[in-house]
C-alpha cells in the first residue's frame, strides 16, 4: 500500500526509500502492524495518524532507534536496516525531533558541533553553517547563543545539523507545535527548498492544514495500521481527520453572544516567576463572563504555566482582590477554598501535575476533592466509574495506576473529573495537547457544554485551530504579558501570530 | 550495559512476596557466611531465629526490644512516604525520655494513677518540641531537615549525659551518673510477672493499628502519600508542604518522645546517659523493611529485634565475632533493597 498506488505519487523511477510490510510489537500491543511506505526523491510526505496510531514506532524503525520484527526496508533499492541512529545518518537518513536538546550557555555554532561526531567549532564550520543558513534561508547567526533564541530559532539549528549531513531523506517529528504561524511558513519555504533538490521528507503532524499544504503524498495510520493513502490537497481537512480516526466529526457549535455577568476577573496580575528559566507575569487583566469561553493563545513557555500557578492557587499573589470570583476576591485563596467556591482546573501536565502516577484511578479522582477527614473511598470509586463511562477512558478499572494510562486517555480522565465537580468556572491550559482527534472533539463538546451552561471557562492553548472553534474573545500571552482579549469574529491567525511572536502589544 | 526498565504496573503479589523472598535470600547467604567461619550454620541460624521463640523470657524480651522500634518506625515512615526525612528519631527518643523522665524525678516519690500518663505527655512533649527543631528550620530558612534531625542526637545525648551528671542526679548515687529509680507507680505496668514486657508493646500495637487506618483512609494520609509520590500534584491538590513538614515532624518527634519515656520507665527504670541504645537509627531500618507500611513495620520491628536477641545469643555460646550479627542484619536489608528494585524496574542488556 502507499507505493504505486498512492495518489499523486510522481513516478521518478527508484524509489528513495521502500519500507515493506514492517511490524513491530511490545508487550501487549503491535504498535505498527504491516505498514508499508514508498518515497520518491523530491518528495513532502505526511505521515498522519492520531496520538497511538504508531507514528512514532514507525519512524523510529526508519531511523534504526527500534528494529522491526517483521518486514524490509529499501534505500536506493539497496536493503537498509539500521541498527542504530549513527548507522541511519551514515546511508543520509536524519531527524528532527519535537524536543531539542541543545544547551543553552553554548552558541549555535558549538551546539551544531556536538551534534556532529568529530567536529569543533572551527572557523570552517562556522563558515558551513552560515552557507547552509544561506542556502535554506534559515537565518542562523552561528556566534548567538542559543539560549537567547527563540523555538523557531533552536528548531533551525537542528534542521542546519541534519543539512550539514547532507541527509537525502529529512523526517520531521510535529515541528510545527513549537512555531507561531510565522515560523511555521518560513519553515515550510526551508522544506519546499529542500525537496526541489531532490531531498525527500517524511512529516509527522496531526495538523492537517498544513499537512493540506505542504505534502503532496500522506499515509495515514490508524491503530498501528496502514488505512488510507491519498494526495492531502484532494481531501478536505475533515475528510483527513474522519479516515484518522475511522468516524464522522461533528465540530462544536458556534458560540453566541454573552452577555452574562462576569464571573471571574484577574486585575494587575504580576508574579515572578520561581524558576530559573521561566517567564514573570507582568500586569495581567482579563475578564470572562458567565457562558463565556475565553482563550488565551501563545506559544509555549510565555508564561501559560506560571499563569495557571496563579489561577489554581499553587502560588498566592498578596492582594486578595487581583482575583475575583463573582466579585468575592479569592487571590489568596489556596486551592481547595478557590475550588470549594467552585473553580475547577485542568493543568498541561498530566502525570506528576493533574495525577499521581502511582495513584490508582479512584485515587486520581480524590485529588480533586475539597472534603478532609476520612475520606468516602467506595465514593471515589464509583466516580471514577462514572467518568471513564461518560469520557470513554479506555482503561481495565478504577484500581489501574493512572501511569498505565495513555495520555490521551488519562487526560479524559482529568477533564472528567473537573467538569464532573459542576464547575463556576473552568480553567484549563493545553487540555487536548497529545490527545487524540476523537478525544479531542469529546472534550471539545463537553467545555462548550458547560460555558452553555453557565460556566466561565478559560481555555489557555497553543493550538489556534482549538482556539477558533471554542472561544469567544481570545487573548495573547507573550512574555508574561497578556494582550486585550478580541472577540474572534474581529481576528485572524496571522494576527495572532504577529501578536504572539511579540510584535505587537495594541 | 545493564540497564534498569521501571515496569508499568509492579505486579501487587511480587510487592508483597519480596520481603519473604528477601528473608530467604538472607538465610542463603547466612549459610553460606557461617560455613566460611567454620561454624555449623543450621545452629547458627537456628540460634538467631528460633531460641528467642522458644521460652517465656524470650518472647518478653521480644517485645521489649520490638516496642521502641515499632514505635518510631511508625512515626518515621509517615514522614519519609511524604519525602521528609526525620533521621533524627534518636534525638527526639532522649528528649521524650529526658521530659518524661524529669517528670517522674520531680514527683519523686508521689504515686498516683496519673503519675505514668502524665510522664507519657511530657515525653511526647519532649520528642515533639526537639523535632519541632528541624521543622521550624525547614519551612522558615529551607535548612536541610536530614543534616539537623541528625546533629540534633548529639545535643540530645550530650544534654542527657549532662542532667544525670547534674541537675537529676539522685543524691544518694555515690557519684553515679544516674537518677533515682523510679516510683513503682512511675513504671510502665508489665504485661506479666517474671519477664519485662509492658503495656509499651499493646501501645505500639495500637499506634500501628491506627496510623495504618489514618494511611488508608484519612485525608491526612491521602495528603502524605500525594506529597511523597507528586510534589507539584501536592500543590495542585492544595496541600500544603509546610503543614505537612510540621505535621510529619510533629508526629514522628511525639511517638520517638514516647518510646524513649517507654525505655526509661520500663526495662531501664531510671535515667542513665546509656539509655539511647540506637533504636532511632534502627527503626529506620525497620520502616524501610516494613515498606513504610504501619503492619509491615510491626512485623519488621519484631523480625528486627528477633535478630538482635538471637544475635546475641548466638554471639555467646558458638563464639562469633560481634561483627558477624551487623552483618547478618546488613545481608537482610541489602536483599531487601535489591528485590525491592527489581519488583519495580526489570534489568535489561543493552549494548
Amino acid at each position: 500500500m502507499g507505493g504505486s498506488g498512492g495518489g499523486g505519487l510522481p513516478d521518478k523511477g527508484v524509489p528513495l526509500l521502500e519500507a515493506r510490510a514492517l511490524s513491530r510489537g511490545f508487550p501487549g500491543v503491535k504498535a505498527v502492524d504491516d505498514v508499508s511506505l514508498t518515497l520518491a526523491p523530491g518528495e513532502i510526505h505526511a505521515l498522519l495518524g492520531e496520538n497511538g496510531a504508531g507514528k512514532s514506532t514507525f519512524v523510529k524503525l526508519l531511523y534504526g532507534v527500534l528494529r522491526p520484527d517483521a518486514g524490509e526496508m529499501r534505500l536506493d533499492g539497496q536493503p537498509y536496516a539500521p541498527e542504530s541512529p549513527s548507522a541511519a545518518r551514515a546511508r543520509g537518513v536524519a531527524m528532527v525531533f519535537q524536543h531539542f536538546s541543545l544547551f543553552e550557555g553554548l552558541t549555535v555554532a558549538e551546539n551544531v558541533a556536538l551534534g556532529l561526531a568529530g567536529h569543533v567549532a572551527d572557523a570552517a564550520l562556522v563558515a558551513r553553517i552560515a552557507d547552509v543558513s544561506k542556502t535554506y534561508g534559515l537565518g542562523l547567526e552561528p556566534g548567538r547563543r542559543v539560549g537567547t533564541l527563540s523555538a523557531g530559532e533552536r528548531q533551525r539549528i537542528e534542521i542546519a545539523r541534519c543539512l550539514l549531513q547532507e541527509p537525502r531523506l529529512l523526517i520531521m517529528d510535529e515541528p510545527t507545535s513549537v512555531l507561531t504561524p510565522q515560523e511555521a511558513t518560513q519553515l515550510f519555504e526551508t522544506l519546499r527548498r529542500l525537496a526541489a533538490e531532490g531531498r525527500s521528507i517524511l512529516y509527522i503532524s496531526h495538523k492537517l492544514e498544513e499537512i493540506r499544504a505542504l505534502c503532496s503524498v500522506a499515509t495515514i495510520l490508524r491503530g498501528g495500521r496502514h488505512v488510507a493513502s491519498c494526495d492531502p490537497r484532494a481531501e478536505t481537512a475533515k475528510q483527513l481527520a474522519e479516515l484518522m480516526i475511522g468516524a464522522t466529526l461533528t465540530p462544536p457549535s458556534r458560540p453566541a453572544t454573552i452577555d452574562g455577568p462576569v464571573r471571574l476577573a484577574v486585575r494587575g496580575l504580576s508574579m515572578t516567576s520561581a524558576e530559573p528559566f521561566g517567564t514573570s507575569l507582568a500586569d495581567i487583566g482579563f475578564e470572562v463572563r458567565a457562558g463565556e469561553i475565553l482563550g488565551i493563545a501563545g506559544v509555549a513557555g510565555n508564561g501559560q504555566g506560571e499563569l495557571m500557578e496563579a489561577l489554581i492557587g499553587e502560588r498566592r499573589v498578596s492582594q486578595a482582590e487581583t482575583i475575583t470570583l463573582d466579585g468575592a476576591s479569592i487571590g489568596t485563596f489556596d486551592p481547595i477554598e478557590r475550588r470549594r467556591r467552585g473553580v475547577a482546573f485542568v493543568p498541561e501536565e498530566r502525570l506528576g501535575h493533574g495525577a499521581v502516577p502511582g495513584m490508582t484511578l479512584s485515587e486520581t479522582m480524590a485529588l480533586a476533592t475539597t472534603e478532609r477527614g476520612f475520606l468516602d473511598w467506595p465514593g471515589f470509586t464509583e466516580r471514577a466509574r462514572e467518568v471513564i463511562a461518560r469520557f470513554d477512558v479506555r482503561t481495565t478499572g478504577a484500581d489501574k495506576p493512572a501511569r498505565s494510562l495513555s495520555g490521551g486517555n488519562l487526560q479524559k480522565l482529568i477533564v472528567g473529573r473537573e467538569i464532573a465537580t459542576l464547575p463556576k468556572v473552568f480553567i484549563a491550559n493545553q487540555p487536548t495537547w497529545g490527545v487524540d482527534a476523537g478525544a479531542a472533539a469529546l472534550i471539545h463538546a463537553e467545555i462548550t457544554a458547560l460555558a452553555a451552561d453557565g460556566a466561565a471557562v478559560v481555555l489557555i492553548s497553543q493550538d489556534l485551530d482549538e482556539l477558533f472553534a471554542l472561544a469567544h474573545r481570545i487573548a495573547v500571552i507573550a512574555g508574561g504579558r497578556l494582550s486585550p482579549a478580541r472577540p474572534v469574529e474581529e481576528l485572524t491567525a496571522e494576527r495572532i501570530g504577529l501578536e504572539m511572536g511579540g510584535a505587537a502589544h495594541a | 550495559m545493564l540497564e534498569l526498565i521501571p515496569r508499568r504496573e509492579p505486579s501487587i503479589p511480587l510487592q508483597i512476596a519480596t520481603p519473604i523472598l528477601a528473608l530467604a535470600l538472607t538465610l542463603i547467604a547466612g549459610f553460606v557466611m557461617f560455613t566460611a567461619l567454620g561454624k555449623d550454620p543450621i545452629r547458627a541460624l537456628g540460634l538467631i531465629f528460633l531460641s528467642p521463640l522458644g521460652s517465656l523470657r524470650g518472647l518478653s524480651e521480644l517485645t521489649v526490644k520490638a516496642t521502641p522500634l515499632i514505635l518510631i518506625a511508625t512515626g518515621l515512615a509517615i514522614g519519609f512516604r511524604a519525602g521528609i526525612w526525620n533521621i533524627g528519631a534518636e534525638g527526639q527518643f532522649v528528649a521524650g525520655a529526658l521530659t518524661g523522665g524529669a517528670v517522674a524525678i520531680a514527683l519523686h516519690p508521689t504515686d498516683g494513677v496519673w503519675v505514668l500518663p502524665l510522664m507519657c505527655l511530657a515525653g511526647i512533649a519532649g520528642g515533639m518540641a526537639w523535632a519541632a527543631i528541624p521543622a521550624l528550620l525547614r519551612t522558615q530558612f529551607n535548612v536541610n531537615e536530614i543534616l539537623v534531625s541528625l546533629m540534633l542526637v548529639y545535643v540530645a545525648e550530650l544534654m542527657l549525659s549532662f542532667m544525670v551528671h547534674g541537675p537529676l542526679r539522685d543524691p544518694q548515687s555515690f557519684g553515679f551518673p544516674e537518677s533515682v529509680l523510679f516510683n513503682p507507680g512511675a513504671q510502665m505496668p508489665r504485661l506479666w510477672s517474671g519477664g519485662r514486657a509492658h503495656v509499651g508493646f499493646l501501645v505500639a500495637l495500637a499506634a500501628a493499628v491506627i496510623a495504618f487506618i489514618v494511611m488508608r483512609r484519612h485525608s491526612f494520609g491521602f495528603a502524605v502519600r500525594v506529597l511523597g509520590e507528586a510534589p507539584r500534584a501536592a500543590r495542585f491538590a492544595g496541600i500544603s508542604e509546610r503543614r505537612m513538614i510540621w505535621a510529619t515532624f510533629l508526629i514522628s518527634g511525639g511517638l520517638a518522645g514516647l518510646a524513649g519515656l517507654f525505655e526509661a520507665a520500663g526495662p531501664v527504670g531510671q535515667l542513665v546517659p546509656g539509655l539511647p541504645a540506637g533504636y532511632g537509627f534502627s527503626a529506620i531500618i525497620v520502616a524501610f523493611l516494613g515498606r513504610l507500611h504501619p503492619l509491615g513495620i510491626v512485623a519488621a520491628g519484631l523480625l528486627l529485634a528477633l535478630t538482635y536477641i538471637g544475635g546475641g545469643t548466638a554471639q555467646t555460646t558458638m563464639s562469633l565475632p560481634s561483627a558477624t550479627i551487623s552483618v547478618f542484619q546488613g545481608l537482610l536489608l541489602f536483599f531487601l533493597l535489591a528485590t525491592d528494585v527489581l519488583v519495580g524496574y526489570r534489568l535489561q542488556w543493552r549494548r
